[in-house]
């Protein structure tokens, strides 16, 4: 973190260095490598604006006095806190926008056809399967269980309709070590790393066989297991706490990092900011993950903030970032994979904002259509699918075909309907479950609360629910 | 003398003994208490967590100022030199933040000890205090504990105004999930902010700003490294007879002194030191009250839903027909904390309030006195 200050203190220093990139084309041609220390790109509009300062600071260099020049003899600059800054006599303000917003690094088209002159990270006919089949079985896994709140089976449900995507590419990018603290619109990596369609199912019924003994909301999952921290309704609250994790990683020394997801609208909550600076003040190996899919129940982006996105904040805190096309898998798949490379071994925060849309309502308890078009979701459902595209190219691969779609989506539609079946029909946690967990240990008080909750069961037996197992 | 005698039989966790049997028990074993050791409650806390943080590597300070500034209160003087800026981390102002980031780091198997400058600040930290520290466990079924504390000045400290002194005992101690100590003296402070790192369970440990300076006198086990006090076990700080007083924290000192005038008139106090709130000893505060049949509650903090509430209901469930009177709730007026310093003196209680409670459960005064 030293030397990066240390190249960025002077503006005409950050200029020699942007110059290459102030005429360069703002297509996706060169994907940043991700070895290199300088893996980076600066935005070109950033640089125009600092070869203006520098001229005029030369033409006002008699009048000023001088307090430093730097090593090179290049500037005047003024030792502050914080280091050295140099000066300038024009007054100009920092735009609020840009000319250009940070453009979107793609690999497939709308179509599902690599990009001429992309460069991505080959995948291999296995994990491409893989990572098709597992967008498929999220999908119809929310078609079904969305089905089933609908019907009065489960009291709450919440998709990830439009970012199967996300869901699955990250998970497939990241090392099964990493630690994931989830929003809530995530499960696609609870799915990619082992958890059971009937282990979905088990939780939101909350039955016994869930891992949760019946104490949070559908959709609440979480495995330690499967290093995925359980999903926690306060929007952001994971975000500081994911710094803290990646604490206890980089002080463990391992090879893993911290990776924690938030939607457009949780950047706008305090804890995003907290976690961000001091991610960043810490050198804390997280990977700030943000899908922006445009709404955050009704509020649109537009009303959430006024910046571009949330790519351009990573910035502001010294913090590496990078935006990608969220419904494209094998970008998203490319850019975690070289984030994680740089968080792991550079131990420093990375932001990727990956840019999607919200398909389904924000969940159960949400009807959409009455704050947006119908037209806008179809558009997107139909035309910007990103399962339609991935599958496109795993087919144009020879991976996949037509049959083996209709046989996949018949056996998963027909093992969930089961799932839910048997969830709905299994046992409830046994009482005992009211009370474990609050300690460590059963403290005395609820040790008596529970002998005299007995106690009364067997005096009142008729009152007592017949689906709660003693 | 005596009380220090009597503080050491309690300690031993058998407040049914007498005084007698108390110092014939002293007698027979070796004590080298020539000199009594006293320690400040500062020094008491730097210790403690001195020793634990050279016990367990796991164990971290996180914090504004604990740092190079040795520590807004000195707490956590000479912590950073010693152990080094990965075990003693200067935090951004941000409570979320670092409150987050304690918990997360907790989760993961960290054991850190979070400073807040005082309580008051704790607020802006309350989700992730309660939705993610205290409900963790029970949430995710036992998969993720929180083995984290939280410390800091709590209540009033002189001339703070309202934002500076608000007491937080009872919001805190209103959650299952969290524990909330809150020590008087020395070996309080050391005794139970040791148990509280070592507790998985996430810890408020609610210190008190005007006594980090008072010295109190420390025994050779108190001072030992491994000396520990067991969470939820009230001390019987002065036994008596004829009127159970509950208190915690800088009020424990306040009902000692009232003890002592309470005796020149004949009234014989038990002071009882809660030191810990949640768990709350009601075995201790029910057994006292069956042997006075008297009590009077004392608390800093704002009297609606206070801790004096909880232990009225308490000994109205458990020892209802042990009252010979009304129990008597001494707490903190009920407005925010005024600066100017004759205001602030009438919105905190004093020696005298707790007096003229004992009396009237004792039915020594003639009506309800008028008090502020």
């Amino acid at each position: 973190m030293g030397s990066w200050f240390a190249r960025s203190r002077s503006i005409p220093y950050l200029l020699k260095r942007n110059i290459s990139f102030l005429h360069a084309n703002s297509s996706c041609k060169t994907l940043p490598p991700y070895k290199s220390p300088h893996g980076f790109r600066e935005r070109p509009p950033a640089s125009i604006l600092s070869f203006r300062r520098l001229e005029s600071a030369m033409v006002g260099k008699q009048a000023q006095a001088v307090a430093y020049t730097d090593d090179d003899g290049e500037s005047q600059s003024i030792e502050f806190p914080g280091g050295r800054v140099g000066f300038t006599t024009q007054m100009e303000f920092i735009s609020e926008a840009t000319d250009k917003r940070v453009p979107c690094y793609r690999v497939l088209d709308d179509d599902g056809f690599p990009i001429a002159g992309t460069r991505f990270d080959q995948l291999d006919e296995e994990t491409a399967v893989r990572m098709y089949k597992s967008m498929v079985s999220l999908q119809i896994m929310d078609t079904i269980f969305y089905e089933a709140q609908r019907q009065g089976r489960l009291s709450f449900y919440l998709t990830s309709t439009g970012e199967e995507a996300i869901n699955i590419a990250t998970a497939a990018a990241l090392s099964p070590d990493d630690i994931i603290l989830p929003q809530y619109r995530e499960p696609g990596i609870l799915l990619w790393r082992g958890f059971s369609i009937e282990e979905f199912a088990s939780q939101c019924f909350g039955t016994k066989d869930g891992h949760g003994k019946g104490r949070q909301m559908p959709i609440h999952y979480g495995s330690k297991d499967l290093n995925f921290i359980t999903v926690s309704s306060p929007i952001a609250t994971q975000l500081p706490q994911a710094a803290g994790v990646a604490y206890s990683l980089k002080m463990d020394g391992k090879e893993a990092c911290a990776v924690a997801f938030t939607g457009d609208g949780g950047t706008s909550e305090g804890d995003f900011h907290a976690a961000m600076n001091f991610a960043a003040v810490m050198e804390a190996p997280v990977l700030f993950i943000c899908r922006n899919n445009g709404w955050a129940i009704s509020t649109p982006v537009s009303e959430q903030f006024r910046s571009d996105g949330v790519v351009v904040k990573g910035q502001a805190y010294g913090i590496r970032s990078i935006r990608v096309d969220g419904n494209d898998a094998l970008a998203v798949y490319s850019a975690i994979r070289a984030a994680r490379m740089m968080v792991v071994r550079e131990q420093k925060p990375v932001l990727v904002e990956a840019l999607t849309y919200r398909v389904g309502h924000h969940s159960t308890s949400d009807d959409s259509t009455k704050y947006r078009s119908v037209k806008e979701i179809e558009q997107w459902k139909r035309s910007r699918n990103p399962m339609t595209r991935f599958r496109n190219w795993v087919q144009a691969n020879g991976w996949w075909s037509d049959q083996e779609e209709a046989e996949l989506r018949g056996t998963l539609r027909n093992q969930v309907l089961k799932a839910i079946q048997v969830a709905e029909k299994a046992e409830k946690p046994c009482l005992g479950d009211l009370f474990s967990d609050v300690y460590d240990k059963l403290p005395s008080n609820l040790q008596q609360q529970e002998k005299s909750l007995r106690q009364t069961i067997t005096r009142h037996k008729q009152d007592f629910p017949p689906d709660v197992p003693l | 003398m005596l009380g220090v005698l009597r503080s050491k039989v309690a300690f031993r966790a058998n407040h049914a003994w007498g005084l007698e049997q108390g110092l014939r028990a002293i007698a027979s074993r070796a004590f080298s208490s020539s000199t009594k050791e006293t320690m400040t409650v500062r020094d008491a806390l730097n210790s403690a967590l001195d020793e634990e943080m050279s016990a367990d590597p796991k164990v971290f300070v996180m914090g504004e100022e604990v740092g190079e500034y040795q520590g807004a209160y000195k707490i956590t003087k000479g912590l950073l030199d010693k152990y080094g800026p990965e075990r003693v981390l200067d935090t951004p102002i941000t409570e979320a933040g670092f409150a987050g980031i304690g918990v997360g780091s907790a989760y993961y198997g960290l054991k850190p000890v979070v400073e807040f400058m005082t309580f008051n600040f704790s607020m802006q930290a309350i989700d992730h205090i309660i939705n993610s520290a205290a409900k963790s466990n029970y949430m995710s079924a036992g998969q993720i504990s929180v083995p984290i504390v939280f410390r800091g000045p709590n209540g009033a400290a002189a001339g703070v105004g309202a934002q500076h002194s608000q007491c937080y005992a009872a919001w805190f101690s209103a959650i299952p999930g969290l524990k909330v100590l809150t020590p008087y003296s020395s070996e309080d402070a050391r005794g139970l902010l040791k148990a509280a790192i070592r507790d998985p369970d996430p810890v408020v440990f609610l210190e008190n700003e005007l006594l980090y300076g008072e010295s109190f006198p420390v025994s050779a086990e108190v001072l030992d490294s491994s000396f520990c006090l067991p969470i939820g076990k009230a001390k019987i700080e002065r036994e008596g007879k004829d009127v159970t007083i509950t208190a915690f924290s800088k009020m424990v000192g306040y009902a000692l002194q009232a003890a002592d005038i309470l005796a020149k008139d004949g009234i014989s106090a038990e002071v009882i030191n809660l030191r810990s709130i949640r768990p709350l000893d009601r075995a201790a505060i029910n057994a006292s009250v069956r042997k006075t049949n008297r009590l009077v509650t004392v608390e800093e903090g704002f009297p609606q839903h206070g801790v004096g509430a909880e232990i009225c209901a308490s000994v109205l469930e458990d020892s209802f027909e042990y009252l010979d009177a009304a129990v008597e709730r001494i707490s903190g007026a009920d407005v925010p904390m005024p600066y100017a310093a004759n205001l602030e003196r009438m919105a905190v209680p004093q020696v005298e309030d707790i007096v003229r409670a004992a009396k009237r459960t004792c039915y020594r005064s003639a009506a309800l006195a008028a008090t502020a």
